[in-house]
């Protein structure tokens, strides 16, 4: 994975594995650090699960034995300088952390922000609410799918393709914003 | 810019065609995978294409979904497509530029793009 969006989009889609109903994704840039962090309420890992789960032999699938995305993104975030941490409890949630030098060579960029998140939104399910940020030394952008809902109504899911590529564009112009 | 007033109005628009899209018996679904390995592997693009061409043309009867690891790695970006009454039609190894053949050939016409399928790559 050569972005960081896309890593982004990975591990949310963890939360919605975890049956979370609430999400935070946020990115913080201020200087040459950046933390990127995927919070939720989901169901949450035994200890013994949290243990093993930076092994890419660890997984919830019963398909087969190997889960890569936490691994892939600590490996990002390690060639950096950074690291990734991982918070979590059976029936409280799970909070992942990834910490990056964006001024070291080996660090990805953020990649399209705008087209991830749109397909994050786009595939997740609706009884999931997702609060995105992002702050920069140049300004901040939020955005909450509780506000879109309450435009669409009831009838229109986020997973409508108007609604999708209306959301794209939408937090394109939003991030291009917060480039210093 | 991109204003909250044009989610309004996709909202109307919408509200027109829901009864359409759900009670459809010509519903048909497309399904990407979308797990570390499909993203890896470019999943992406290929769904964003999707999103683009039934937008385009305007396919009220098709829903395009996500789903996680479809169980073939290697031959990631997978897509999915199920037409009522047909067998479900797997395509692999995608890439965006091959969406529009498809949204054309199987989806409007209902003639599966065999070259593209699994069945053609294994």
């Amino acid at each position: 994975m050569k972005e960081l969006s896309l890593h982004l989009l990975d591990i949310a889609k963890n939360s919605v594995t975890a049956g979370a109903t609430e999400l935070e994704l946020s990115l913080v840039e201020h200087g040459g650090a950046l933390t990127m962090k995927v919070a939720d309420n989901g169901r949450g890992m035994t200890p013994e699960f949290l243990k093993n789960v930076m092994d890419p032999f660890t997984t919830t699938r019963t398909t087969r034995k190997v889960g890569l995305g936490i691994p892939l993104l600590r490996l990002a975030a390690q060639q950096t300088g950074g690291d990734l941490d991982i918070q979590s409890a059976p029936g409280v949630g799970t909070t992942t952390t990834a910490t990056f030098h964006t001024d070291h060579i080996d660090c990805p960029p953020l990649g399209d922000l705008a087209g991830s998140l749109s397909l994050f939104l786009q595939g997740a399910p609706d009884t999931m609410e997702t609060r995105y940020i992002h702050e920069t030394d140049a300004g901040r952008f939020e955005l909450d799918t509780r506000e879109i809902r309450a435009i669409l109504g009831e009838e229109v899911p986020l997973s409508t393709p108007d609604v999708a590529l209306w959301l794209r564009d939408y937090i394109a112009e939003n991030e291009a914003r917060l480039i210093s | 810019m991109k204003s909250l007033e044009e989610l309004k109005a996709i909202r109307e628009k919408m509200q027109k065609q829901m009864n359409i899209r759900q009670d459809d018996p010509d519903a048909i679904r497309v399904v990407v995978g979308m797990a570390t390995c499909g993203i890896a592997a470019g999943a992406k693009p290929v769904l964003n294409a999707f999103l683009e061409q039934v937008q385009l043309h305007g396919l009220k009867n098709v829903t395009v979904s996500q789903t996680g690891c479809i169980g073939v790695c290697r031959l990631e970006p997978i897509v999915e497509v199920y037409v009522p009454g047909e067998e479900k039609v797997t395509y692999v190894k995608m890439k965006p530029e091959m969406v529009s053949k498809i949204v054309q050939e199987h989806l409007v016409n209902h003639t599966p793009v065999t070259e593209y399928t699994i069945g053609a790559a294994e």
